[in-house]
């Protein structure tokens, strides 16, 4: 039935499209994702489970997710503040700093790694002054909580801008004459009408940091059980040739980040239901 | 409440919006600012309500320098021509909103917010959609809760800005005739800014037309149409007939040729004759002081209308003018015209 709608459709070439368009993603995506799970069967289900609740592994994923748990929201706060001021005012520099947001985004991560490495290491620009206050910040979890901001950001950032760009002033100014001070605006107007771009920008940010890697290495020391990242697990057990105890690892981290991303995901079609975008 | 303007000036730019305007509402009127677009007429209402400011000039609200306070502390029912309502928030708590938000030592108990907001869903007939969201209603229910929603606050006055602009045509209508009865119910007073002249002759007590910055003329609904003060106001308000004459020692000349209509006191010079389409009576060739051949006949509703070519010379010169169906006129056919009431102002108008 709905083949037969779309042959009569005015816009021709639904049988190719769909058609490329499964290959595709059966190839780049599906296929590697069912090589993971395929190579996890080589365990059995008392090693599989020795494998992630082992101290070392539980405690990579704890720190990975924990950490970027955490990342997220300080992004989506400060993401928020940023986007208010790029949108709302006009400023000199204004598009200089708009630009800069995009660096996270352009970075080779490794780079990213250095230079934060570089600027938090005992004798750093920020790290000196921080580390006379008695705060340790390379080669620790605040490390790695700071690289999992840097790469965040542009996320939230470029999500929420341009919901509100659309805001229109109007409802601003109809809060207004109706008695509403700026408190009120904000968090009774504006903040619930961003509520599906900041959770999008949140699950973006929090995937993101969730699997980043190559900036955090630099920056976090990478003790077993203390500073040490579930990818960075992963490529250790790689390089000690345990495929299976890597794919473990990572199965886990992909059924943790599917569940995560699917709830903020259904959060998301919660408040879109209640604020259409028209 | 009144409302008085005195020489507001705004500018944007070197563009002025709003050049020395007066003006001064009287309690529990229905004025309507008319004007074609950029003539400074929702200027003039956000500066009233409190979301623009003027350059120079004063608002009095009651007696009281409005200027001195914000929107939000002028007690000012807005209503926008795309509703702005608050689309995260049901129709109950869009309304409930200005209630919600008051200074906590007046706000009421939620009760009494309950049963108020009761009242005004009832007064727009809405109450029925209380729990739906502002994406679920049409364009004419979501006009309707936003006025609940300003009159939610006991506004001292309410502004109304295009409030039917987005509407179709027949909606537009029916709100129309709901506004005004609204207002006889509720009676406060009340400005609302329209293009659409038969929006403010219909619905409002006096109509402020405005051009330029300027207002041209106020006055009732009849007196703007009947004694338009200004060329503007003949040309904007009504259907006009326009025609380039000569005023000389009270005569009055068409392309050389004498009209049989008196100046009415007009100065000398290069004017301009203005006649409404029904105000031009159509008569039998030789019994007029214009005469034209009919180019095409339209017949509508109680009207015929005619598209008439002026033989003044050229044939260049085509009116169009409208006729009672009494009797039929057919193309090709020479009529003489006479118009029965006219206006003369002086052409640089």
């Amino acid at each position: 039935m709905s083949i037969a709608v779309a042959r009569r459709s005015s816009l021709p070439g639904f049988g190719l499209t769909m058609g490329l368009t499964l290959t595709w993603l059966s190839i780049i995506i599906l296929l590697p994702l069912a090589g993971l799970f395929l190579k996890t069967f080589e365990l059995s289900l008392d090693q599989f489970w020795g494998i992630i609740t082992s101290r070392r592994t539980l405690n990579a994923l704890k720190i990975s997710f924990g950490l970027s748990f955490l990342a997220a929201l300080v992004n989506l706060v400060m993401g928020t503040i940023i986007v208010w001021a790029l949108v709302r005012y006009r400023f000199p520099g204004r598009r200089l700093f708009d630009a800069i947001v995009d660096i996270p985004f352009a970075l080779p991560t490794a780079v990213a790694g250095v230079a934060l490495t570089q600027l938090f290491a005992q004798k750093g620009w920020l790290g000196a002054p921080l580390a006379e206050l008695g705060i340790k910040v390379a080669f620790t979890p605040i490390g790695i909580f700071i690289a999992m901001v840097f790469i965040g950001i542009p996320f939230v950032v470029r999500t929420v801008q341009p919901v509100l760009i659309d805001l229109d002033v109007e409802i601003e100014e109809a809060a207004a004459s109706l008695g509403a001070n700026r408190w009120h605006t904000v968090f009774r107007v504006i903040l619930p009408s961003l509520i599906p771009a900041l959770l999008t920008g949140f699950a973006l940010a929090f995937a993101r940091a969730v699997g980043e890697y190559g900036s955090v290495i630099f920056i976090a020391g990478n003790l077993p059980n203390v500073s040490e990242i579930a990818p960075l697990l992963i490529v250790i057990r790689l390089s000690e040739f345990r495929y299976a105890d890597a794919t473990a690892i990572a199965v886990v981290m992909l059924l943790a980040s599917f569940l995560i991303i699917f709830a903020v995901n259904r959060l998301q079609r919660w408040a879109q239901t209640r604020i259409p975008a028209h | 409440m009144t409302i008085e303007v005195k020489n507001i000036v705004k500018k944007f730019g070197s563009f002025a919006a709003l050049d020395n305007v007066d003006l001064k509402v009287d309690q529990g009127e229905l004025l309507a600012l008319l004007g074609p677009s950029g003539s400074g007429k929702t200027t003039l209402l956000r500066i009233i309500a409190g979301l623009d400011w003027p350059d120079a000039g004063e608002v009095l609200i009651d007696d009281e320098d409005a200027l001195a306070r914000g929107a939000s502390e002028r007690h000012v029912g807005f209503v926008f021509q795309h509703y702005a309502l608050f689309r995260h928030m049901t129709v109950f708590e869009n309304v409930a909103f200005g209630l919600r938000v008051q200074p906590r030592a007046i706000r009421k108990d939620e009760a009494t917010i309950r049963a108020r907001v009761k009242e005004l869903l009832d007064l727009v007939q809405l109450d029925w959609l209380s729990d739906r969201y502002p994406s679920q209603l049409s364009g004419g229910q979501r006009q309707r809760i936003a006025l609940a929603r300003a009159l939610a606050i006991e506004p001292r006055i309410l502004l109304l800005d295009e409030p039917f602009g987005a509407l179709d045509a027949k909606v537009r209508k029916e709100l129309r005739q709901w506004l005004r009865s609204l207002h006889s119910e509720i009676h406060v007073t009340s400005i609302f800014v329209t293009h659409d002249q038969e929006e403010a002759l219909e619905v409002a007590n006096r109509v402020v037309v405005m051009d330029k910055g300027r207002i041209e003329q106020i006055g009732t609904p009849g007196e703007v149409y009947d004694h338009p003060a200004t060329a503007f106001v003949h040309g904007f308000i009504g259907e006009s007939i326009v025609l380039p004459v000569d005023v000389s020692g009270g005569s009055v000349r068409l392309g050389g040729r004498p009209l049989n209509i008196a100046a009415n006191g007009a100065a000398s010079g290069a004017s301009k004759l203005f006649v409404r389409r029904h105000d031009m009576h159509i008569g039998p060739a030789g019994s007029g002081s214009l005469e034209g051949a009919v180019r095409h006949v339209r017949s509508f509703g109680p009207i015929q209308r005619a598209e008439v070519a002026l033989s003044d010379g050229e044939g260049k010169t085509v009116i169009e003018i409208d006729a009672p169906r009494d009797r039929e006129l057919q193309a090709g056919e020479i009529v003489s015209l006479q118009p029965r009431r006219y206006r003369i102002f002086a052409a640089q108008d």
